[in-house]
């Protein structure tokens, strides 16, 4: 039985970690792309994890527009984001621009209290996901399964279009090269509102998917900041690969680690990050050699 | 102090003679094996570099080169997975740009560095500040050698590119190099500075090593006594100044590939 | 002709106010605490007491972030290592408040020194989120370790300080509020002292260009992580305060919160201003508890709105103010022969 509990949040650890890692996807490649922190990344999950709480009633259509509302949401907070950072550039500009985002989250997630109360709010599933199936001999929810399935989903389509299209290819050739995009004509200016406008939508869409296995509060928008970077750090700065690997990882030791040993859970995750700083071989962006 | 002793087959050899070598290592840089990749393109494949102290050595080549990878390299400030470099006779692969600044290796920068806030002559005073008890030239002494005297209380944010040029090259003289790494010193300047600049290279102690990276033909021809050309990341020639000069071959390299920048000075 | 005396006569202003203005900042504070010493209310007088705790973390985030160059929120770790460290001392009764602060500032000082280990290898908006990193751990690690904090309630009955052996304990508003407005002035000025002359100039190179300095031999990163372990002393004596003012903690007290406060305080003050980061620390406190009063328990709401203005109405601080005024000035009234400020003749000594 207590395996099993392990077993269980274990898959919970996964289907989280790849939800973090679709949100950190966009993160890291904001910042590697355009160099913008974004401190708001994590209140823009809770955004979503609220619109989808709120709208989700139980039916299935609900649940398709709490989905999709949420979506849309953090995709328009990344557009609020991208209209704001856009304009401070400059020597000082990426300090400013990290310090405009946490100015933004602190309001953003006062404002979330006030509209959505100080609650752990928990959306109504349909009930045909609310029991649990049986998979090689363990009973799961049914409910982190089907996240579990739509995070994979997700993940896939991502990395298609990173990676197989054209506004992809450009994406990357921004975070290789601002100057040779700016090359060829396109503003990197642009990719960078976009970068963060698709972040912000991947954001909440995380949020909504979050919301069954943990619930939203006061404190999802620092926890899940705080997730998101070190997966971010963890994999390597700007790297899509290198956090889908941290995030899962990220995602096991937040749910395992939060049965298994309630009081370390956080020093492990920061433990392994001080610890992937220090041994790292290669430099990483911002690093200097000593 | 251990003292290695490195000899490695080139594909190209270079044509320095067995003797250069003892002198490389007691007071220059001997670097061999030197392989640097920028994702999967090739930067620079070395199979060895040495110059000694009296040295006068320039690196010329087509753009992309890798000339300033070369010169990083050797400073510090790019560090290299493969190869050995030893200074002196010490393996310094290891050791980061600030040490081998302390242990006697000067460079100037392509962009040249300053530091905007400071004075000019506050940036010559950092620049000597591990000799700041016993100089062997004052930095007021060493504005006068670059020709800018006048501008010592203005912050170097607000001097000319050639100005600019000259302040990296008072700076990086201020910390008493044994070795002195140039990266395009010429570059950008005026006939005049120009001129300026010849005066303080030819006027250097003979005992220093200097390593010259310059597109500026005249620049070479009055400072170098050694040339290597190097050609994507690998050496092509390497020889006495006049000898590379007169190459054919040389000349060929250069207008067939980013001719245009030889061609124009 | 009359032109070249009346440039004369600004030049003479001009040096009148350089020699002026950096005694205008002290003398304006004493003259501000005098006068609320002097005010009856003892209420005023322990509110203004409690904000020289944030002034001293605000002063500690602004010689990392304006003079080290690395923009950090992780100060609180040192910060609650003081407040933590002092509040033991005084609970297992040692009253000495010279113990207390010395005590303070030293484990400030081995925190942030093990923290400057990773952080100081970085630059940028990287050492803003690993700082944040750091700000969550000191949260978690104040509301776990209940043996030392006393979990989420905090630790409540601290027994005041004495200034000397034989003295009654420090319980007087008006003698607290005096006590940590000396203790603070007197740090800042240990501070600045220190980040002056020689270390200044060294550190001005290193943020102004990294690469050249380490060419030139420094070593840019020990450099740097000295300055933070120092910084952290200063953070430590600020949480010493903190115990002092409020004699009691809460892992609140050195959260997320305070970390976001004091870097707002340091935007607002001019980043590489260390009495800019009291005054900056004192206008974001007294906002805070005004507004606190009309909209209680939205302190984060205001917070994130200060940063947005600080961010887009006072690029550099209120250090900037009077240089941007002059240029907006000279924008409505062009000079009649009129060489610009970044020309070289002006000839401004950076020290």
């Amino acid at each position: 039985m207590r395996v099993d509990a392990y077993l269980m949040s274990a898959v919970d650890g996964i289907a989280y970690g790849l939800l973090l890692a679709i949100a950190a996807a966009g993160l890291t490649v904001s910042f590697g792309a355009g160099g913008v922190l974004n401190l708001a990344h994590g209140t823009l999950i809770a955004l979503g994890g609220y619109v989808a709480a709120a709208i989700s009633t139980g039916t299935w259509a609900s649940l398709a527009a709490a989905v999709a509302l949420a979506t849309v949401a953090g995709a328009a907070g990344g557009g609020v984001l991208a209209a704001a950072t856009a304009r401070l550039r400059g020597r000082r500009g990426h300090l400013d621009q990290a310090l405009l985002t946490l100015g933004i989250a602190l309001i953003g997630a006062d404002l979330l209290t006030i509209a959505f109360g100080p609650d752990v709010l928990r959306p109504q599933l349909p009930t045909a996901l609310d029991g649990t199936a049986t998979v090689a001999g363990h009973r799961y929810p049914v409910d982190r399964l089907a996240v579990l399935g739509i995070a994979v989903l997700i993940a896939a389509a991502g990395y298609v279009v990173l990676h197989h299209t054209r506004a992809g290819r450009l994406v990357w050739a921004t975070v290789d090269d601002r100057a040779m995009v700016a090359g060829i004509g396109v503003n990197p200016a642009v990719v960078d509102a976009t970068v963060l406008v698709a972040a912000g939508a991947l954001a909440g869409v995380a949020g909504a998917l979050t919301t069954p296995i943990l619930g939203v509060g006061p404190g999802t928008a620092e926890t899940t900041l705080l997730l998101s970077l070190v997966i971010v750090v963890c994999g390597g700065l700007g790297s899509v690969p290198g956090a889908v690997i941290a995030a899962v990882g990220v995602g096991v030791v937040q749910t395992v680690g939060v049965i298994a040993v309630p009081a370390l859970a956080p020093y492990l995750l920061i433990a392994a990050m001080a610890v992937v700083l220090l041994a790292r071989v290669s430099p990483l962006q911002g690093e200097v050699g000593s | 102090m251990s003292i290695v002793r490195v000899d490695a087959d080139d594909r190209v050899p270079s044509r320095r003679a067995s003797g250069d070598l003892d002198r490389a290592h007691s007071g220059g840089l001997v670097a061999t094996g030197l392989r640097h990749a920028y994702q999967r393109l090739t930067v620079l494949d070395l199979d060895s570099f040495t110059v000694a102290p009296g040295d006068r050595h320039a690196i010329i080549g087509p753009n992309g080169a890798g000339k300033s990878t070369l010169l990083n390299i050797l400073a510090g400030t790019t560090r290299t997975r493969t190869g050995t470099i030893t200074y002196n006779g010490t393996v310094i692969t290891r050791r980061g740009a600030g040490w081998r600044g302390r242990a006697g290796i000067g460079r100037t920068f392509q962009h040249p560095a300053v530091y905007p806030d400071l004075t000019v002559l506050d940036g010559v005073r950092i620049g000597g500040w591990h000799h700041r008890r016993h100089p062997e030239r004052t930095p007021l002494e060493l504005l006068e050698l670059v020709g800018l005297t006048d501008y010592a209380d203005y912050p170097a944010a607000a001097l000319s590119h050639g100005h600019r040029r000259m302040l990296d090259l008072a700076v990086a003289l201020a910390g008493q190099p044994r070795v002195l790494l140039l990266d395009e010193p010429a570059a950008g300047l005026t006939d005049t500075e120009t001129g300026r600049l010849l005066q303080v290279l030819t006027g250097l102690p003979g005992w220093m090593a200097i390593v010259l990276v310059e597109h500026h033909m005249d620049v070479v021809a009055a400072v170098a006594d050694w040339i290597t050309v190097l050609h994507q990341g690998r050496r092509h020639t390497d020889g006495p100044a006049d000898t590379v000069r007169a190459d054919p071959a040389v000349a060929a390299l250069y207008l067939g590939h980013g001719g245009d920048d030889a061609a124009r000075r | 002709m009359s032109a070249f005396t009346h440039a004369r006569t600004s030049d003479r202003i001009r040096l009148l106010l350089r020699r002026v203005l950096p005694w205008s900042a002290p003398v304006l504070a004493a003259l501000g605490i005098a006068a609320v010493v002097a005010w009856p209310d003892t209420y005023l007088h322990a509110t203004a007491a409690r904000m020289f705790p944030l002034a001293l973390l605000a002063v500690s985030v602004c010689v990392v972030t304006g003079h080290a160059g690395l923009p950090t929120l992780g100060q609180v770790a040192p910060y609650a290592a003081g407040a933590y460290t002092t509040a033991h001392l005084a609970l297992h009764g040692v009253a000495d408040a010279a113990l207390h602060l010395l005590a303070a500032a030293a484990a400030g000082a081995m925190v942030a020194a093990l923290v400057g280990v990773v952080l100081a290898r970085y630059r940028g908006t990287v050492v803003l989120m690993l700082s944040l990193a750091v700000a969550e751990l000191t949260t978690i690690t104040a509301s776990q370790w209940r043996t030392v904090s006393g979990g989420t309630d905090g630790l409540a009955g601290i027994p005041a300080p004495r200034l000397l052996p034989g003295l009654p304990p420090l319980l007087d508003d008006r003698a607290v509020l005096l006590y940590a407005a000396a203790v603070a002035a007197t740090a800042t000025a240990v501070a600045m002292r220190l980040l002056g002359g020689n270390r200044q100039l060294l550190l001005s190179a290193v943020r102004g260009n990294e690469a050249r300095a380490a060419a030139s031999g420094h070593r840019v990163t020990t450099y740097l992580w000295v300055v933070h372990a120092g910084a952290g002393a200063v953070a430590g004596i600020g949480g010493a305060l903190l115990i002092h003012t409020h004699r009691w903690i809460t892992p609140a007290d050195v959260g997320f919160t305070s970390a976001a406060l004091a870097l707002l305080a340091v935007v607002i003050g001019g980043t590489a201003s260390l009495p800019g980061a009291v005054v900056g620390a004192v206008m974001v406190l007294g906002v805070r508890d005004v507004v606190a009063v009309d909209l209680p328990g939205h302190a984060p709401l205001l917070l994130g709105a200060l940063f947005v203005a600080a961010v887009y109405l006072l690029p550099g601080g209120l250090t900037a103010l009077p240089a941007r005024l002059r240029r907006s000035l000279r924008v409505l009234r062009p000079p009649a022969n009129g060489p610009d400020t970044t020309a070289p003749h002006m000839s401004r000594r950076t020290s």
